[in-house]
């Protein structure tokens, strides 16, 4: 054998020993399997259930001072509606009164001269809607609209008066692209692989490569022939498998629990998972070789990965809404550039030229991160 | 029971001290959460403000300029493509350079001028259905003042019947006054229940906890002494928060310090509770680091600070009610906004009350009878 | 490649297989003064030889290691190891030699034979290597009946004998060993060594380790003396006996005098380096130069001129380097009634389980007020299970427990607050200040006010911590820490004082002071009950248990439990020898019973 062949076949036989060395840990750490299995699996069942920005019934009061007919016809639009839970009543302040103290989230006031008024073509409704959730609020006035549009609708077609053009001349007729149903679940639990991934990629090697510098399990390991990129490798690969058999356990559940539909290729989803797993677990390596301390590597992994994938990674919040100095921190996240991905290949397909730009700096980014770690981690004590 | 009190003060002493000596422990407890506040602050809105759409107008008229014109004008909608036909839609909207497409067919000012309706349509980026909803919205109520102004130049009569929409407490329904009062309570959970969590995992891992017991501390007075540090640091976490909330982005405080302090003492007292009974059944610092992950992140993303509680199925309805983080943002909400008192609060007060009585009790529990 | 270098060391016997000229390390802890670990040091160590480093707490031994092993760099001079510049190629040293660490890093969570593989696939040990290699390992080491058990669950002892197994999966050029004998039990100790000797005898093995131990320094071809960064000497062992020659006593106590006290007064005298009980004597050195003049503080004991060992010039050298601190013996504010009828502590039957397995088994002792009350055993015996059990820390599977006499088990508090306590591991606060630390226990023990002041000012002082009090006391040396934690436990005045393992780890000049310190105690009615792993200390004991699997083998004074060391091969046996002869005999006789069983 030559002495570069050789040389090579000593470095694939210390690492592969790293490997199993690794791998056998992790299958007797139960706290290491929990983090990377059930800890996703248990993040994505409540949050896929539990996370969702549609409103449905939602409680309303309706305050009708004379039931005359067009004001029962109009309610009776409210109590066929799944979007609310109506709750019909005589006066004013007593509704005022449930809207404080948050029994209902919106008073629909339909006052004493409603019908004669309408005779005239004259006729107003009022919309009190509870404003500290201003989104819930805007969703539930477009409802609201809606159900008010509709049912002068039918009167038009009836031919009454108080019918038609609400809001005519121009209509608008809308549609939703990649998600017709209009089903928030739907950019929500690819959102939520994106948290779940940051989450576990970054605490398994922030916990597992400062424990070895805590315990003291690095100082023996290094005056071996061991080289320093051996070491980050062997701890870097198992954890990858394990975070890799999180993700498709959470991409099972998206499709089959669900039923998020998955319009790009498979392969897409599967590269581009693959290149972020590397960079959270490479944030966690960087933060665990410069910190060298459990404590405050878990306190880091969770300030830095948590709460701003959550908030800045465009999961929830429109990015482009966000003023200057922030929409620049948030190119700094590769959370960002995986919700993109992500969102685009569950919902919109192989677009390309989405797809390609933020591959390329999720790759700029595991490269730069590879790099980091290996000049933190010297084979030195100080 | 004056020895008692005695104790106690001395060992909360310690805690703060171990907690706040190092100068960078002490900012990476302070900083987080105002630096937090002030990004997600900016960041945590529904409310849109910069939307990119394209325009396919067919019709070339003065109508369908004027109608634009509407749109560009809002300084909300920035046209980024004019379109030439309908097949441009897909690539523009795919690539993401445009959230919307308005598409006006060719014989829009002839319908309207015939007193006809003419359609437009509005194709929105579904990606993320709550932006492009929000989105969608915007352009109808610009569309709706188009038609006002169309309809008075024209003769034509207003509609028969109108909606007057008022909002209350928030009468531009702005989502950052809904977000950051939110974060008050979100903000200091984190810290705040690992602060506890690991406090005592590390005394447990470190030895020290052995030679605390071997003095005359009482399994309660450990207890109070560990929980009184956390909810220091949790009030000062909250203040930070608050003062970020009225000094920088200037939210109107429409309720009583009092009512607000008085629930954030008892959210934190029921949070710290919760961490002490993880901390007395975790046996190492990274099984302590694990439970309170599991509990934090449920206990942060279902508390309503993002998405409405109501929307939730009926069943993890039920499970908020365990989750301390929920009642928090009501209370700091409510008291913000809407100047809520204690008696409307009592709702949210009494479960936080019950959670910290049984928390710690079971916690003093473990402690004393917890085979070692 | 392996075969060629060893052969290469057998050419050149006494080319130095580490060589270090003008070596200098200095650290910058936080907001502290520069500490210069080691200052411009020049020392060498040769191949096939067995070289011991020595010398008292902050020395620099571990940092030397550390520098050989390429774990650190140098901020000076230089340092060649196998004839590589260490500071600009640490990866070719590191191929080339072994490293055992001070603790060793074991995966606890790995097998014994996964944690052996670990190491022989990173060393790229060939499979026909193994098969020569493992069993030889398993039998030195006699690790082989628990090859599968996980490295976590292994006594200390094991543990160190694995981590060294680790270390030798192929046969280094040099092997490092940092204090490799820490914490461990005599028996495993001995046989530690009996590898570590037989590698160099038979296989011409080059080993440099520091060790506390310094009967072990006495059996290596070199030793290396290092003082404060400094070489005080380096040669062979008997040079530094020799220092001492002539100036060496066996004292015998006057009739109705204990070793204890003779021993304590001789080692008041400023004419005196140094004096240790021994086998019911004292061994004295003293300061003056060789016949009448040395015998000269010994007037009016009976004593011997007895051959120096490497102890006692060990002792000579540093006392001419350090101006010796007079440790004046504690002084409590009030003293107890030293009434030596009264009992202090009383265990009957006591048990302890932990599952199916029985930590401490039906074992009984009384302990009198003002006694030392040593605990001997080999790592794993249940000494810390029952000191956990004696504070209340542990609840009892069964059997009584009087502690200052209050039941432990109904009355916990109350005899908490008569009772100190130092655990084996530094358990106070580390971020907290020395005064801090203080001031919180105070605290604990409901002292306050002028009666606190009182008593801070009096640990400051007695402890000699007062230069100290504002100092960080995770960043404090060992020395310190330890009078911190004994400080600590003292504060409130306990009537006993329990002390796991306090002396593992010091150098020879802390142990004494602190054994003057706890004898001072002892004398003014203070209960000590205390474990440790030096032999030679349980002569200051009045009485000692030894345990070995969870049982009180043997119980008595020093000189009763000696008595049955003795044998024909040792007819004056000294504790280490009577102990291994207890535990080894009993060990024998549970395997008979095993076997009869079976």
């Amino acid at each position: 054998m030559s002495a570069p062949t050789d040389m090579r076949h000593r470095k694939l036989h210390r690492l592969a020993a790293l490997i199993r060395k690794e791998t056998r840990q992790m299958v007797r750490d139960p706290s290491s399997l929990a983090m990377g299995v059930v800890l996703p699996l248990i993040l994505i069942l409540l949050f896929g259930f539990g996370l969702s920005l549609d409103v449905h019934d939602v409680p309303l009061a309706i305050v009708m001072q004379q039931p005359s007919s067009d004001a029962v016809g109009l309610s009776e639009a409210f109590r066929l509606s799944s979007y609310f839970q109506p709750r019909f009543m005589h006066a004013l302040p007593a509704a005022e009164q449930l809207l404080v103290s948050g029994k209902v989230h919106g008073i629909l006031y339909i006052p004493q001269d409603f019908s004669s008024r309408l005779a005239v073509g004259d006729a107003q409704v009022q919309l009190i809607v509870e404003g500290s959730d201003a989104n819930s609020a805007r969703i539930i006035e477009s409802y609201v609209e809606g159900a008010v549009g509709t049912w002068s609708a039918q009167r038009a077609a009836e031919g009454l008066s108080g019918g038609a053009a609400v809001a005519g001349p121009v209509n608008v007729e809308t549609r939703l692209w990649f998600n017709e149903a209009d089903e928030s679940r739907y950019f929500l639990v690819p959102g939520l692989l994106v948290l779940v991934m940051t989450l576990i990629g970054g605490l398994l090697t922030a916990m597992v490569m400062a424990r070895e510098w805590e315990r003291g399990t690095l100082e023996a390991l290094f005056v071996t022939p061991v080289r320093s990129d051996e070491i980050l490798l062997g701890k870097t690969l198992p954890y990858f498998m394990l975070a890799l058999a999180g993700f498709v356990l959470c991409v099972l559940s998206a499709q089959f629990l669900f039923h998020v539909p998955l319009r790009g290729s498979l392969w897409v989803l599967f590269g581009a998972s693959m290149l972020y797993t590397l960079v959270a677990l490479g944030i966690g390596l960087l933060i665990s070789s410069a910190v060298k301390n459990q404590l405050v590597a878990s306190q880091l992994v969770a300030l830095t990965t948590f709460m701003p994938a959550l908030m800045l990674s465009g999961f929830l919040f429109d990015l482009r809404s966000m003023p200057l100095v922030v929409r620049l921190v948030t190119y700094v996240l590769p959370a960002r550039y995986y919700v993109k991905l992500l969102q685009n290949v569950f919902l919109a397909g192989n677009v390309w030229s989405v797809i390609v730009p933020n591959t390329a700096v999720l790759a700029l980014m595991a490269t730069g991160l590879a790099f980091a770690s290996r000049a933190v981690t010297r084979k030195r004590l100080l | 029971m004056f020895e008692s009190l005695f104790r106690i003060v001395a060992l909360t002493r310690k805690e703060l001290l171990a907690v706040l000596k190092d100068r960078r422990a002490r900012l990476s407890l302070l900083i987080p959460p105002m630096v937090q506040a002030l990004i997600f602050g900016y960041a945590a809105t529904y409310d849109l403000n910069r939307v990119p759409y394209a325009l396919l107008d067919e019709d070339q008229s003065a109508a369908s300029r004027e109608l634009v014109a509407g749109l560009d004008g809002s300084g909300t909608f920035q046209r980024v493509a004019d379109l030439r036909s309908a097949a441009q839609i897909a690539p523009a909207i795919d690539s993401g350079r445009a959230l919307l497409v308005m598409d006006i067919r060719q014989d829009f000012q002839r319908q309207l001028l015939a007193g006809q309706q003419p359609d437009v349509q509005l194709i929105a980026d579904g990606r993320n259905s709550n932006t492009a909803g929000t989105a969608m919205g915007y352009v109808s109520g610009i569309i709706g003042n188009f038609n006002a102004q169309w309809r008075a130049d024209h003769g034509q009569p207003a509609p028969p019947m109108q909606l007057i929409e008022r909002a209350w407490f928030n009468p531009n329904l702005e989502t950052r006054w809904y977000m950051i009062p939110g974060m008050i309570g979100t903000l200091t959970l984190i810290q705040c229940m690992m602060l506890t969590v690991m406090s005592v995992a590390r005394e447990r891992e470190e030895g020290t906890f052995d030679q605390l017991l071997v003095t005359p501390f009482r399994p309660h007075e450990i207890m109070v002494g560990k929980a009184l540090p956390s909810m220091i640091v949790g009030t000062i976490q909250a203040t930070g928060v608050l003062v970020i909330a009225q000094l920088w982005f200037r939210i109107p405080f429409a309720g009583h310090y009092w009512v607000l302090y008085a629930g954030l003492l008892l959210f934190l007292l029921a949070a710290v509770g919760m961490g002490l009974l993880l901390s007395s059944i975790a046996g190492t610092m990274q099984q302590a680091m694990l439970y309170s992950m599991l509990f934090i992140m449920p206990f942060s993303l279902l508390s309503g600070f993002t998405t409405p509680i109501n929307s939730m199925p009926g069943g993890l309805q039920q499970f908020t009610l365990i989750n301390p983080l929920r009642f928090a943002i009501d209370i700091t909400r409510r008291v913000y906004l809407q100047g809520a008192g204690l008696n409307l609060l009592l709702p949210d007060l009494w479960p936080l009350a019950l959670m910290a009585a049984i928390t710690l009790t079971a916690a003093t529990w473990v402690y004393r009878y917890r085979p070692q | 490649m392996s075969s060629a270098s060893t052969e290469a060391g057998a050419h050149a016997q006494r080319a130095p297989a580490l060589l270090a000229r003008e070596l200098t390390r200095r650290f910058t802890p936080k907001d502290r003064p520069v500490v210069t670990a080691l200052d411009a040091v020049s020392l060498a160590a040769y191949h096939g030889e067995l070289t011991a480093l020595v010398g008292p707490d902050g020395a620099g031994k571990t940092t030397l290691l550390r520098l050989a092993a390429g774990l650190i760099a140098p901020d000076g001079g230089s340092l060649a190891v196998l004839g590589v510049d260490v500071a600009r190629d640490p990866q070719q040293v590191q191929d080339r030699i072994s490293y055992m660490p001070q603790r060793f890093g074991l995966y606890e969570d790995l097998s014994v034979l996964e944690n052996l593989e670990l190491y022989a696939d990173l060393h790229g040990v060939s499979a026909e290597q193994r098969a020569q290699r493992y069993p030889a390992l398993f039998e030195m080491t006699a690790l082989g009946p628990f090859r599968t058990r996980l490295a976590g669950q292994l006594s200390g002892g094991m543990k160190q004998k694995l981590g060294l197994a680790c270390t030798l999966v192929r046969q280094p050029e040099l092997l490092l060993l940092d204090e490799p004998t820490v914490g461990v039990d005599p028996l495993s100790r001995r046989e530690l060594w009996e590898i570590v000797q037989h590698l160099v005898d038979d296989q011409g093995l080059t080993v440099l380790m520091s060790t506390a131990y310094l009967d072990e320094a006495e059996r290596c071809s070199r030793s290396i003396v290092l003082y404060q960064g400094t070489v005080l000497t380096q040669g062979p062992p008997a040079e530094v006996a020799g220092g001492s020659a002539g100036a060496c006593f066996l004292a015998t106590p006057p009739p109705g005098q204990s070793a204890r006290s003779v021993q304590a007064q001789l080692l008041d005298r400023p004419d005196v380096v140094d004096a240790v009980p021994d086998g019911g004597r004292v061994r004295v050195v003293t300061r003056g130069a060789h016949g009448e003049a040395a015998a000269q503080p010994l007037r009016g004991l009976s004593a011997e001129p007895v051959a120096a060992r490497y102890e006692d010039g060990f002792m000579q050298l540093l006392q001419q380097r350090v101006s010796r601190e007079r440790t004046q013996p504690l002084t409590i504010a009030r003293p107890l009634s030293a009434d030596s009828g009264q009992l202090a502590v009383r265990v009957q039957r006591l048990v302890k389980r932990f599952g199916a397995f029985v930590a401490v088994d039906h074992i009984n002792f009384e302990v009198r007020r003002g006694e030392i009350f040593g605990v001997l055993g080999p790592n794993g015996a249940g000494k810390t299970t029952t000191f956990r059990m004696l504070c209340g820390l542990l609840a009892p599977s069964g059997g009584e427990l009087y502690v200052a006499g209050a039941n432990v088990r109904t009355a916990p508090a109350a005899a908490r607050q008569r009772l100190g306590y130092v655990a084996q591991k530094f358990s106070l606060y580390g971020p907290l200040t020395v005064l801090e630390n203080l001031e919180f226990f105070a605290s604990a023990y409901g002292l306050r006010g002028e009666a606190k002041r009182a008593r801070i000012a009096w640990a400051l002082q007695q402890f000699e911590l007062g230069d100290r009090a504002a100092a960080v006391s995770a960043q404090l040396p060992g020395g310190y820490k330890q009078r911190l934690a004994m400080a600590a436990a003292l504060l409130h005045e306990p009537e006993i004082l329990f002390l796991d393992e306090p002396t593992s780890g010091t150098d020879p000049l802390a142990r004494r002071v602190f054994w003057r310190r706890i004898t001072g105690l002892a004398e003014q009615g203070v209960t000590i009950i205390i474990t440790t792993h030096f032999m030679q200390e349980a002569e200051y004991c009045d009485h000692v248990a030894i345990m070995d699997g969870g049982r009180v083998l043997a119980q008595g004074s020093p000189a009763e439990i000696r008595r049955r060391g003795q044998s024909a091969a040792t007819p004056d046996p000294r504790m280490e020898d009577a102990f291994i002869a207890i535990v080894e005999e009993a060990r024998a006789a549970a395997g008979r019973d095993a076997q009869a069983v079976a």
